[in-house]
């Protein structure tokens, strides 16, 4: 017995030596070195929002947020795929970057002063506007959300959405029945199970769901967003070198769209006279250098994912499932508000 | 000085060896384990929330919280405070808990005993019940309900009315909700007077047929007190003065129907599941109290004529609740601690509220999460403790 | 003729006449004989058995009828299992199931990897036979293979390790019944021990120790595992030192470790209580000291008395594994409700068709094991009665 107490404490030992493997090391500072030293990119994800970033069933990553890391993942190694996914809920997408667990936060996070200057964190781009809208039954026969006084009314809790949308009918002078859940799923089962009038998260999210209805068609989002989203990456505050890569690395993608460099081209367009298109691609100049990267930074980033109208419509545009619109996320020369500083 | 020859002594243990200095080591070690786990700890702890800047201190109990809840006891709005969310969640979970606790005891007894049943098919299926909701887990039953509730039941424009007040759809059931006039405290008083009637008639009844062996109409005495005087109360009031009591009654809205008391799907769901699932286990514990009780006890009353209903009722079950209560006990613990599954269902109950929306808006995740353990704490020591005194004085009939 | 002269006396109670015989006694044989006894005895029984009766009638064949005859077992997509497209009604969508059966089993985990998991799944059951089955040689080989040689070989099989080359995969992919029984196993391997230590700790005449012991065993049992789990994945971050991050996955495990040892630790004290004090007198008048006499003649009486105990304890851990779902770990309930939301399946009996198979799942582990507590229950009653 005393060979088998002897046995018991061995296998504690060698399971808390396990338990200690499974953690892991990270520094707050010089983000850029950390991941070059391990070899790839740690992207916290969402856990499943169709367009933006959502697992298949064997574990592969698709959506305009996850081709975001991809780009960085890209400009770092040159090699797109050098990125994992850490997919995080809500409620723990903050204190997962807050503690190194990942890299950088791509996940449908909406900028706000609070998070900015509260958390510790900084948002050092907007990749995505956004705002909050309702997506209700089209038998309802409901036009507007200002006709939703009385409704019962899906959200998830622990989002900014929980709250607007109290603001709104508080604003509103509307009353309405709130039902939230931990889950986008189970929030959205909810509603398509007939539990609520309407179902209300970002508007760009309200495509992605509606397609995971039983029957999509039977719903339509309703005209009024009652919320300014802006959604970015968000990275650590105190590594202004990372924080920089970030920031460039959408500048970058808005560029080449802007100058028509895509993943097709991007090839002929080193021989382009075009000083900006020279400079982007590290033609002229050593910009990448600047952020801790190569020269050719920008074309590694095209080639593996393409401009960031390709990457839209990939994902969310027109062409894809969601039929999203560029709408404010259209060039700053196409009525949107993307509007990238420039590269010089 | 020492000259003096001293008795030969028994070997003394060596100082290493002695059992008390060893426990007092013991203990020191363990204390400073322990001092030294939650210091380090501690001060992690201080360190980070300073880096996240995340505040500390529960300050925060008094800030707005800017989020509604469907179902609150107390009024409460956007504007409220998050300690007013905190009591909103404990509330909704004090009331599926009780609601749940006598729901689940009558559904136990009853498969306890249907499970011991002389009738074959009784029993047969009352196994089948208890094997089957035992071995699934508590989740699994909730998330089935929640859809099986919501789907067997209507949208809101095709309600299921029982007379004009009152509905059901998917939404939940509506009844009227009374409206209390200022004097309605009347009827109120000669409700508890009916039941203080009551139980002084049930007591003196009792005597009676101790003392002489007649028989008194407990029940119908009862209910003519409970029912009668309020309604003689109201009645009177509403001939000289106003109404006291009106009715608020749910009317058909645009979405949904308005006014009157809503029981929500959620309430319903989670009481289901938690019912269903509590009963199987008060159900083996009803049978193992009952088989407890000696054979002989029930044919000694089916000798002096007792009636089987009677022989259960007055001669079994109140000698099975010595063994019963105990562990019934840890099962009403157990039906409150699981209440708090409520979250993957979207009932507002106090981890859902406290520890899932106050802790994400807040960020204060110590206190929250000290909070919530703190009220789980409290309700089961308090449990414990009135099951304690309540079986210490059942024991003590025992002559 | 003296009966007669005595009826016309004053005796009148006794019988003059001779009375009809008996009809013979009812059959007692046969299946209508055993309705009658145990279905029809009474008015009440009557009537009680026609209600039963009533209800199987509602519940049974709608159920059969779900299950198996509507049943749809093959198809690609959502339109095998749509009435509108079926052409037919519809019931459990078994192709769902078929379908999505490895994400159920292996959650994302790598295709070209997963016969990794099947080896950890050979490994389970074989540790698990061994020591379950209560004639296997070797037992003590068992215990060691299970507590030490399984953790660690799983530890590397699972997660990976280059130099012999296995590729490393994220705990970020595993899923489904693997992670399922992933945590119901740390939960047993490290419950076990703790909660020995944490019983003996209780019994203990040391004071300080004593109400360690009981002041961390009452609270985690005063609390609900949710609280616990959200506990370990919101706050173990922030009591660890800044830099260092815990897996996603191994918060759960660690809460649920720490969670089912508490509940170990009253079975194991329960047991510690019903050894003989002689057992322990015995033991101290050998000069064996604590950790001996623990050892060697009370443990053993002990955990021998409390198998049925651990094994019911493991049941009610196994049920409440499902709970990690609601910390976003990717078990068996988790991997079901995102499946069943996917849009290539979206069909209204998908949800119903995923519970029925979780359901299936959890049944048949949990009756398994409750019969497997019951045998040895019964085995241990045996060797009482002698």
């Amino acid at each position: 017995m005393t060979s088998k107490f002897a046995t018991l404490a061995l296998g504690l030992a060698v399971g808390l030596a396990g338990v200690g493997l499974g953690a892991s090391g990270a520094s707050a500072q010089a983000t850029l070195n950390n991941v070059k030293q391990k070899g790839f990119l740690q992207c916290g994800a969402n856990t499943g929002l169709a367009g933006f970033g959502v697992p298949d069933a064997q574990g592969n990553w698709t959506g305009f947020d996850v081709d975001y890391c991809r780009a960085i993942a890209a400009a770092i190694f040159g090699d797109p795929t050098k990125v994992r996914f850490t997919p995080l809920a809500a409620k723990d997408r903050f204190t997962a970057l807050q503690s190194g667990e990942v890299d950088v936060l791509i996940r449908n996070t909406t900028v706000t002063m609070s998070r900015d200057t509260t958390l510790g964190l900084d948002f050092p781009a907007v990749n995505y506007y956004d705002g909050q809208g309702f997506m209700v039954r089209k038998k309802l026969g409901v036009a507007s959300a200002k006709e939703l006084n009385g409704a019962s009314v899906c959200t998830q809790q622990g989002t900014t959405t929980e709250l607007n949308l109290a603001d709104y009918f508080r604003g509103n002078n509307m009353k309405y029945e709130v039902v939230a859940f931990a889950t986008s799923d189970e929030t959205f089962k909810a509603y398509d199970t007939g539990r609520c009038d309407a179902f209300t998260t970002d508007a760009s999210g309200l495509y992605a769901e509606r397609l995971r209805a039983s029957a999509p068609d039977d719903h339509i989002v309703l005209p009024e967003i009652i919320s300014k989203e802006p959604l970015g990456p968000g990275v650590r505050q105190g590594d202004p070198q990372w924080a920089d890569l970030v920031r460039w690395t959408h500048n970058a993608l808005l560029i080449a769209e802007e100058l028509g460099v895509t993943k097709a081209n991007v090839d002929q367009m080193l021989k382009s006279d075009n000083p900006e298109v020279k400079r982007l691609l590290g033609v002229e100049g050593s910009f990448g250098e600047s952020i801790g990267l190569t020269k050719d930074w920008v074309v590694r980033m095209v080639k593996g994912v393409g401009n960031y109208g390709e990457i839209f419509e990939r994902n969310v545009g027109e062409g894809s499932r969601l039929k999203i619109k560029r709408g404010l996320n259209a060039l700053w020369n196409k009525g949107g508000l993307q509007f990238a500083a420039p590269i010089r | 000085m020492s000259s003096i020859a001293r008795a030969p002594q028994p070997a003394k243990a060596s100082f290493v060896n002695d059992p008390k200095v060893r426990g007092i080591v013991y203990q020191i070690v363990l204390v400073a384990v322990i001092v030294g786990l939650v210091w380090m700890a501690a001060s992690n702890a201080i360190e980070n929330l300073r880096a996240a800047k995340i505040a500390s201190g529960f300050g925060f109990l008094n800030s707005t919280s800017g989020f509604d809840v469907s179902q609150t006891l107390i009024p409460y709005s956007a504007t409220s405070t998050y300690g007013a969310a905190f009591i909103v969640g404990l509330l909704n979970t004090l009331l599926v808990a009780a609601i749940g606790v006598v729901l689940a005891t009558f559904l136990g007894f009853l498969i306890g005993i249907a499970r011991l049943s002389s009738n074959w098919i009784v029993a047969r299926v009352a196994t089948a019940y208890v094997e089957l909701i035992r071995n699934l887990p508590l989740l699994l039953q909730l998330l089935f309900w929640y859809i099986a509730v919501l789907r067997s039941l209507p949208e809101p424009r095709n309600s299921l009315g029982v007379g004009t007040s009152v509905f059901l759809n998917n939404r939940g059931l509506y009844i009227p909700r009374p409206v209390f006039a200022p004097d309605a405290w009347i009827v109120l008083a000669a409700f508890a007077l009916g039941v203080v009637a009551a139980i002084g008639y049930a007591v003196r009844a009792h005597r009676r047929q101790a003392a002489t062996g007649q028989q008194s109409p407990v029940i119908s005495a009862s209910i003519g007190f409970v029912v009668g005087l309020p309604l003689l109360a109201w009645a009177v009031l509403a001939l000289v003065a106003a109404n006291p009591i009106s009715f608020d009654l749910p009317i058909k809205g645009t979405f949904n129907l308005r006014g009157g008391l809503q029981v929500f799907p959620e309430l319903v769901a989670l009481t289901l599941g938690l019912v269903i699932y509590t009963a199987a286990f008060i159900a083996e514990i009803v049978r193992a109290g009952i088989l407890a009780v000696s054979k002989g006890q029930t044919e000694a009353a089916h000798a002096l004529g007792i009636k089987p209903g009677h022989t259960l009722r007055l001669v079994v079950i109140p000698q099975a609740m010595r063994v019963i209560i105990p562990p019934l006990t840890s099962q009403y613990l157990n039906l409150t601690k699981n209440s708090s599954l409520a979250v993957v269902i979207g009932y507002p109950d106090l981890v859902q509220v406290f520890m899932g929306t106050v802790l994400n808006q807040t960020g204060q995740a110590i206190e929250c999460v000290a909070m919530t353990m703190a009220v789980y704490l409290t309700i089961s020591i308090a449990t414990a403790s009135f099951m304690n005194w309540y079986n210490a004085r059942k024991a003590l009939v025992e002559r | 003729m003296a009966v007669q002269s005595l009826s016309g006396g004053s005796l009148s109670y006794v019988q003059a006449r001779q009375s009809d015989p008996l009809p013979p006694p009812t059959l007692v044989r046969g299946p209508i004989a055993w309705a009658r006894q145990n279905l029809f005895s009474s008015v009440p029984n009557t009537i009680l058995t026609l209600v039963v009766l009533y209800l199987l009638y509602l519940l049974v064949p709608p159920l059969v009828r779900f299950l198996f005859i509507d049943a749809v077992w093959t198809g690609a997509d959502r339109a095998a299992c749509r009435e509108d497209m079926a052409g037919r009604p519809v019931g459990a969508c078994w192709a769902f199931v078929v379908d999505r059966i490895g994400y159920f089993t292996y959650g994302a985990y790598p295709v070209a990897e997963r016969w990794r998991v099947d080896v950890w799944f050979a490994m389970l059951a074989f540790g698990l036979g061994w020591l379950l089955w209560l004639k296997a040689p070797r037992r003590d080989i068992g215990a060691a293979y299970f507590f030490i040689v399984f953790p660690i070989a799983s530890f590397v099989l699972l997660t990976g390790w280059r130099a012999i080359g296995l590729e490393p995969v994220s705990t970020a992919f595993w899923g489904g019944i693997l992670v399922t029984l992933l945590v119901s196993v740390v939960g047993i391997v490290f419950s076990l021990p703790f909660g020995i230590l944490l019983a003996l700790g209780r019994r203990s005449k040391l004071p300080l120790v004593r109400l360690a012991c009981v002041i961390f065993i009452e609270v985690i049992r005063g609390v609900p595992l949710i609280t616990v789990l959200i506990m370990a994945n919101t706050m173990l971050p922030l009591f660890l030192p800044a830099g260092i991050t815990v897996d996603r996955l191994l918060r759960p495990l660690v809460g649920v470790a720490i969670f089912a040892s508490a509940y170990m630790a009253e079975v194991v004290r329960g047991g510690l209580q019903a050894v003989p004090k002689g057992q322990y007198e015995g033991a101290m008048s050998l000069g064996l000291g604590y950790w001996r006499m623990m050892g060697l003649i009370v443990l053993p009486q002990a955990l021998r008395i409390v198998i049925p105990g651990i094994v019911n304890t493991f049941i009610g851990l196994f049920k409440d594994t499902s709970l990690v779902y609601v910390i976003g770990v990717f078990d068996l309930m988790k991997t079901i409700e995102s499946a069943r939301i996917d849009p290539q399946w979206a069909a209204p009996t998908v949800s119903n068709t995923g519970y029925a198979f979780a359901a299936l799942f959890y049944f048949l582990c949990c009756f398994g094991m409750s019969r497997y507590s019951l045998m040895v229950e019964r085995r241990l009653a045996a060797g009482q009665r002698r």
